[in-house]
């Protein structure tokens, strides 16, 4: 008898739907895969151990570039992990501003995820389509914190600063007319809580568009029904968290859970899937996006009644105001001693988690009492999807590689880290 | 003396006004279809070259033109040469038997639509052999999965074809059109509709264009059958497919919506007004519409996967033609069949 020898493809690094640098070393019988073999590390930046070199709050901008689709909750963990150290309740409106940014980032991701999932199964055009809907959104992250993407926005004790109470507004040039200028700043008229209301109030439209062209699509649902399917068991021991889990069928999600800021005074669902395959989570995500954009409704409509402070007023761990520094001789000493040696964070270990739109992301921070962490350590959502990959694509096709790569929603910021 | 010199550069002269116009509408076939999708996705497509972006498809040409034919290691040097001349060739060859007019027509043979058969199944030697030779895995398996899929829509294209030569009696497409002449209503998209859509779906996965793109597969396996291919190698490919696509639309125009017939016909005051209008310009309206289709499908749909798009041609389509002819069959036999035929 002929030695029948299976055939072995290298999926990645550089590949179009390896979402970054995945190498996937298939095994394949014919287009069936035999065996997956995920290559993780390509896309290592050593943030664990460049953390602690640094003092506290200058990591945080390490945190955006975890997961760099999904930026503000990371920042959301670590900024938790330190407080609870530091045993310091950032006040009211920080907090909602919190939710507010942290809810703007899941639609943020689970536009991408949407997007490249669809360019992954051949649906073009929603990349495209997602894509309009995460401008408005990156342009709240730029007007808040001067950054598109790597925001850096959240920080021990509050946030950076307060909502900003304008917009910045589209000029007509050589390029583009009065008339485009003016309809791209529909909605800019007023403060950055306005003109989130106004995407607030467009966004479920959209999201039924991308529903039409997808959810009730025949070749949609034959390429993720049924594809990678988990028990909820199986879900359990493999560590699955976030819509991955939700996928399933469980109701799991640290915002209901273990409320963490404002999200117990808020009023959500949880969505969660029946048969734990691509399709469900693909529901899961969609419905999560809706349920987002009411979130982020209720938090502008209490932020617009409640001004108040963003950052607490301890000077050990918030730069005091730059008009008391020129007054004071105090703040002065607490802005220079903030801004070249950092706070020293009390000795002890903690681990905080929110419910990251991929998962729950967790910090465990060990501080020995210095400024500067004693050890950190990540808990990327997307680590314990990818480590299933061999489980659950065993016996499918070489396309279904591609979809529950998408389902998913892997990225290779926080896996390789 | 010079007859056969005579004929000689006639045939040479006829095959040259077909193929510069057909090879300027795929340069134009590839902008439209920028700038169609580009719309359907709310951006504005190629608009630097030229005014309004026209000029981007001789950009394009040059760049490919410029560019180095890299021969990967291990690849089979003259296979590797001869995958895209064997695809493009009889994607060209095609175009003889295609009428564009009463009489405008290169070769005027009785078994057109034979012809056609064997030259799209040729093709598929350029796509395997291009796979094959390229020596790489994603190559390998986008030639075998083109193979399998064009082989088997052939089949339920073939059958749609055969509804037509029963109805038409005759495999000269022609006379085929000129058997469609009376009114719109007889035009045999009414009566073969069913026909109609398994030609159509099958000449887009014939043509290897979304929702049944998998040869290509961008996400999957990368590009398929031409990964390796670089400069003017793939340009050919290229060329080929988008000649191909305008191919299918014309035999769809030809075969089921009375080709260059104009759909006024019969109609007393609006025939005689569009009198005028030459039946190239019916043809190609119609092929235009079909091409225009092809691109819309490409920006909506997401793709087959490998077993339902084999599913879909054998359970579905073969089975459905299979009964089609039969039926046909049956209502022409005994006379029942209500249009002319």
């Amino acid at each position: 008898m002929t030695d029948i020898r299976n055939y072995t493809m290298n999926f990645g690094p550089v590949h179009p739907a390896a979402h970054g640098v995945l190498r996937l070393i298939l095994e394949m019988d014919g287009e069936v895969i035999e065996r997956a073999d995920p290559h993780i590390g390509l896309l290592h930046r050593a943030t664990e151990k460049l953390a602690e070199s640094k003092p506290y709050n200058q990591s945080i901008g390490y945190m955006d570039r975890l997961d760099y689709v999904s930026m503000m909750c990371n920042e959301h963990a670590y900024v938790l992990a330190i407080e609870k150290l530091l045993g310091i309740t950032p006040p009211k409106r920080a907090q909602y501003i919190r939710v507010l940014f942290s809810e703007v980032t899941r639609i943020l991701n689970h536009l991408l995820w949407l997007g490249a999932h669809g360019l992954d199964i051949g649906a073009m055009t929603m990349f495209l389509y997602c894509f309009r809907d995460r401008e408005p959104l990156m342009d709240a992250y730029e007007a808040v914190s001067g950054a598109r993407m790597h925001a850096t926005y959240f920080r021990p004790g509050g946030v950076y600063r307060d909502l900003p109470e304008e917009m910045p507004q589209y000029q007509s040039s050589k390029w583009r007319s009065k008339e485009s200028a003016d309809e791209l700043n529909k909605g800019r008229e007023g403060s950055l809580l306005d003109f989130l209301w106004h995407f607030s109030e467009t966004f479920p439209e959209h999201v039924d568009d991308y529903e039409t062209l997808l959810t009730e699509n025949r070749i949609w649902k034959q390429r993720t029904v049924g594809i990678g399917v988990v028990s909820p068991e199986r879900a359990f021991q493999l560590g699955f968290t976030g819509p991955m889990l939700r996928g399933s069928g469980v109701a799991w999600d640290l915002r209901k859970t273990q409320p963490y800021e404002v999200y117990d005074e808020l009023d959500f669902d949880i969505p969660i899937g029946k048969n734990g395959d691509c399709y469900d989570r693909y529901l899961v995500r969609v419905e999560e996006m809706r349920q987002s954009n009411k979130i982020i409704r209720q938090c502008i409509e209490w932020l617009k009644k409640n001004p108040g402070p963003v950052m607490v007023k301890d000077f050990k761990v918030a730069p005091p105001s730059r008009e008391q520094m020129k007054e004071e001789m105090e703040a002065l000493i607490h802005h220079f001693k903030l801004f070249t040696e950092g706070y020293c964070v009390p000795e002890g270990e903690v681990y905080a988690a929110v419910e990251h739109p991929k998962g729950e992301f967790g910090i465990y921070l060990v501080s020995d009492g210095a400024n500067k962490p004693y050890r950190v350590k990540i808990r990327a959502p997307g680590f314990a999807h990818l480590a299933a990959m061999d489980e659950i694509i065993r016996g499918h096709m070489l396309a279904d590689v591609v979809a529950v790569i998408g389902t998913m929603d892997i990225v290779f910021g926080e896996i390789d880290r | 003396m010079l007859d056969w010199l005579d004929e000689f550069i006639w045939i040479l002269m006829k095959i040259g006004f077909i193929l510069t116009p057909l090879i300027l509408a795929v340069a134009y076939t590839t902008y439209a279809e920028r700038k169609l999708i580009g719309y359907m996705q709310l951006r504005v497509g190629p608009n630097r070259v030229g005014p309004r972006g026209w000029l981007q498809p001789f950009a394009d040409v040059i760049k490919l033109a410029m560019k180095e034919i890299v021969l990967p290691s291990g690849a089979s040097k003259a296979l590797f040469m001869l995958g895209p001349i064997l695809f493009i060739g009889p994607s060209f060859a095609a175009w003889a038997v295609i009428p564009f007019d009463a009489g405008l027509v290169l070769a005027d043979i009785n078994v057109g639509i034979i012809f056609l058969l064997a030259m799209t199944s040729i093709s598929v030697y350029g796509i395997i052999i291009a796979g094959w030779a390229s020596n790489s895995k994603y190559a390998f398996l986008g030639a075998l999965r083109s193979a399998s899929q064009v082989i088997s829509y052939e089949l339920a294209m073939g059958f749609a074809l055969v509804s037509v030569l029963m109805c038409a009696n005759s495999m000269n497409l022609g006379v085929i059109v000129s058997e469609q002449s009376g009114s719109i209503l007889d035009w045999y998209f009414i009566p073969l509709f069913p026909m109609l859509v398994v030609f159509w779906i099958s000449g887009v996965a014939e043509t290897n264009r979304a929702p049944f793109d998998l040869p290509e597969g961008e996400s999957e396996i990368v590009a398929g059958f031409h990964v390796e291919y670089a400069g003017m190698a793939f340009a050919l490919f290229f060329l080929a497919e988008y000649a191909n696509m305008i191919l299918v639309s014309v035999l769809t125009a030809l075969l089921f919506f009375g080709g260059w017939l104009s759909p006024f016909q019969g109609i007393p005051f609006l025939d005689d007004i569009t009198q005028w209008i030459p039946g190239t310009f019916w043809l190609l309206f119609k092929a235009s519409f079909f091409l225009f289709g092809l691109l819309w499908l490409r920006a909506t749909f997401p793709r087959y996967r490998y077993d339902q798009i084999m599913r879909l041609g054998w359970k579905v389509f073969i089975p459905v033609t299979l009964v089609w002819i039969v039926v046909l069959a049956l209502f022409l036999k005994l006379q029942w069949w209500p249009f002319n035929g």
